[in-house]
């Protein structure tokens, strides 16, 4: 109701938005600057909190279906019962704090040329700019994996329902038995995830289940933190986590989800838990809006994350093709400050300097240790790239003492993180 | 210098730029310490467990970090991949932001009767160095009040165990010092609001 009153403000306004590039932006400036945010996940909900904390005379509405969002970094410890689903719960309560106008109901359609965006709740919301966030969506590339097959043989790529699911699948499998992860393609969201799942999953199944045995069916012949990961596999779960490459027979190519079996052409693995994490594309609003390229991704601009193929719309996160950084919660984060000063200096009339952008991905693979990659990004010849000579892994010779650090400062990052995004 | 540092304090929001980073083709400082957010904390305020509070440390310190951070001589996990990604005058810039914040004490849990015991630690062999309950940032050597206690554990180790130099003269101070007392110490450090 309150956007209502104030769209019909903007509309009499008029010129106002002329005007406030004249340097009268704290008259007339609330009325003309409006951004609208689809999807309050770790990219849209940090690009609402900084644009407010940068500019707080921009109107910025965010549309979320969810009231609740479960963070999908750190649910593989949901999975090993180290964690409670309430501890990667947020709430939007702190992106409201920050005068953010949150509106729960999902994105249909996205008018560029007439800078709206369309809900299902039939509101209509105007906007000066425009940022995509959705996250990802899923390709079909297995055959059999349909809406049923997904709450038979959960993905849980995306955190909430899907996790609680996998949980009590794995807490209800008798000792002895099979769990297998069918490890996705590139690219997608957290290249190491599957991974460090694998050694959550193993920590539950060596302390309560320890016949039981976990297979990485992969879709690739190589993954993240290749040699890190490999040493944890057989410094703590020699009996119990075996990969298995695409090259060797892993790549999962049709499901049938009523007897739990995976196929890699004619094989057949029958398991007592399927994680089936299918190839990956950005989220479906995206597509429809004619932000992504033939490969499913939306292509940006790396100085402002403004689309390259519609003018002002920005798109941030998993969705956006922001490589050299990965798809990465600490990379959605970045992003949308990234984003969000871009946003506030052109709304303002200026030019958006440079951006500057880090990435760090912690995965905890044993009893009281972590392995982290990190790296710093900036703009070279008008393109995001890795800031020569920075980052890098976990060095493989690591201590004992180093490495139980790193585990809590996975935890002081997660803390961090969430608190930085929607706090 | 403290007047030019309250100036940009009004400044910082949109605009905190250009002052502090001579090169045109460089991000701002705030562009830049936003990015570590994500581990210390919006506006260098950490909500733990472990990694440490970055607002109101001092210029000097700041950039002496980052320094050895780079070059390895400060035992690290992280911090020397990430320092490597910045130059000179890119650390100065950004000692100039964090330095410009009010110092964050943060309300760290710690054992009530330890940090009774550790005020009188602090004021027989830290108060010296680490003046105002280790708030004050002029010191040069850390912001400890409000400090996460697993951080300050990490520190006093590496201190301990040679990894990391430690000053002469607080060598001296430690040195007398049984392990139950240095515990109670950054209790108290902890401890501070
Ligand atoms: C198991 C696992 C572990 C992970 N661990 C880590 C880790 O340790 N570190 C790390 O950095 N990253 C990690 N990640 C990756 C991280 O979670 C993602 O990269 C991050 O969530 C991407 O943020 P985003 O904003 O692009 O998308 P999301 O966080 O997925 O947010 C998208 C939001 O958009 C909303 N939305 C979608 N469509 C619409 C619409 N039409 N209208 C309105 N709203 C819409 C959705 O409801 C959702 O809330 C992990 C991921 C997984 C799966
Ligand atoms: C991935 C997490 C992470 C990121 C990102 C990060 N830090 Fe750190 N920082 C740490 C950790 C962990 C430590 C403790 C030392 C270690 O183990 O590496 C630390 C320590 C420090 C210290 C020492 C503090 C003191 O009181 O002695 C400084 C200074 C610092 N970081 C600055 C920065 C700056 C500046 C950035 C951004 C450019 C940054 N950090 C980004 C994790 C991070
Ligand atoms: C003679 C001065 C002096 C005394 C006395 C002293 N310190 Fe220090 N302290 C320093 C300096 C200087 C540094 C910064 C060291 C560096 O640059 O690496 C420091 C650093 C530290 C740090 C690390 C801070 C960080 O950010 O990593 C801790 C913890 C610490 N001191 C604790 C103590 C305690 C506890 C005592 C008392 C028992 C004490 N110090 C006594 C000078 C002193």
């Amino acid at each position: 109701m309150a956007s209502f009153t104030r769209r019909k403000f903007l509309k009499v306004a008029g010129s106002a938005a002329a005007v406030s590039s004249l340097g009268f932006p704290a008259i007339v400036g609330a009325a003309s600057k409006k951004v609208v945010i689809v999807g309050g996940g770790v990219s849209g909900a940090t690009t609402a909190k900084y644009i407010r904390m940068a500019d707080s005379s921009i109107d910025v509405t965010l549309v979320e279906p969810n009231k609740e969002y479960y963070t999908c970094f750190m649910s593989n410890e949901v999975l090993s019962g180290h964690r409670t689903m309430e501890s990667i719960k947020v709430t939007y309560d702190g992106l409201r704090g920050h005068g953010v106008n949150v509106i729960h109901d999902t994105v249909t359609d996205i008018d560029a040329a007439g800078k709206k965006v369309m809900t299902a709740g039939g509101k209509t919301l105007a906007f000066d700019r425009c940022v995509v966030a959705p996250g990802i969506s899923f390709i079909d590339n297995i055959e059999g994996y349909d809406g049923d097959a997904m709450k038979a043989m959960p993905h849980a790529w995306k955190a909430g329902e899907q996790t609680v699911i996998l949980r009590k699948q794995l807490e209800a499998m008798p000792d002895g038995g099979v769990v297998a992860i069918a490890a996705p393609p590139n690219p997608f969201r957290c290249p190491p995830g599957p991974y460090e799942r694998a050694c959550q999953i193993a920590m539950y199944l060596q302390a309560k289940k320890p016949k039981s045995k976990l297979i990485i069916m992969d879709s690739k012949d190589k993954f993240s933190k290749f040699g890190l990961f490999k040493q944890a596999f057989s410094r703590y779960f020699p009996n119990h986590i075996e990969w298995v490459a695409a090259k060797a027979g892993g790549k999962v190519t049709r499901v049938d989800a009523k007897s739990n079996t995976l196929y890699v052409g004619d094989t057949a693995h029958k398991v007592d838990v399927a994680n089936v994490i299918p190839a990956q594309r950005a989220g479906a609003i995206a597509i429809k809006a004619g932000l992504t390229n033939d490969k499913g991704w939306c292509p940006i601009d790396g100085r402002t994350f403004e689309s390259t193929m519609q003018k002002g719309i920005h798109v941030v996160g998993d969705a956006s093709i922001a490589a050299p950084l990965p798809k990465s919660g600490y990379a959605a984060n970045s992003e949308g400050k990234v984003c969000a000063a871009a946003i506030v200096d052109m709304l303002n009339g200026r030019t958006p300097g440079d951006p500057a952008l880090v990435n760090t991905c912690y995965s905890i693979v044993g009893p009281n240790d972590a392995i982290s990659v990190a790296m710093v990004y900036d703009l070279q010849e008008g393109k995001l790239a890795k800031v020569k000579g920075s980052g890098g892994l976990t060095p493989k010779d690591a201590s004992a003492e180093m490495r139980g650090r790193e585990v809590q400062y996975a935890y002081s990052w997660f803390e961090n993180i969430k608190n930085d995004s929607w706090g | 210098m403290g007047c030019n540092k309250k100036a940009l304090v009004a400044l910082i929001g949109s605009v905190f730029m250009a002052g502090a980073s001579q090169v045109l083709a460089d991000p701002s400082a705030l562009m830049m310490a936003n990015t570590c957010a994500g581990c210390h904390g919006t506006e260098g305020k950490s909500v733990g467990p472990a990694s440490p509070n970055l607002a109101g440390i001092s210029e000097a310190y700041f950039i002496d970090s980052m320094n050895a951070f780079k070059e390895g001589t400060r035992p690290a996990t992280i911090m020397d991949r990430i320092a490597k990604g910045y130059s000179e005058s890119q650390i100065e810039s950004m000692a100039g932001y964090f330095a410009s914040l009010p110092v964050y004490k943060a309300s760290v849990p710690h054992d009530a009767g330890k940090a009774q015991m550790g005020a009188d630690v602090y004021d027989k062999g830290c108060a010296k160095c680490h003046d105002e309950n280790g708030a004050l940032a002029d010191d040069d050597a850390g912001i400890l009040a409000g400090q996460w206690l697993p951080w300050l554990k990490y520190s006093m180790a590496d201190f301990q165990s040679g990894h990391r130099e430690m000053p002469k003269k607080m060598k001296k101070a430690v040195k007398k010092l049984s392990d139950d007392e240095i515990e109670a110490v950054l209790h108290f450090f902890a401890s501070q609001k």
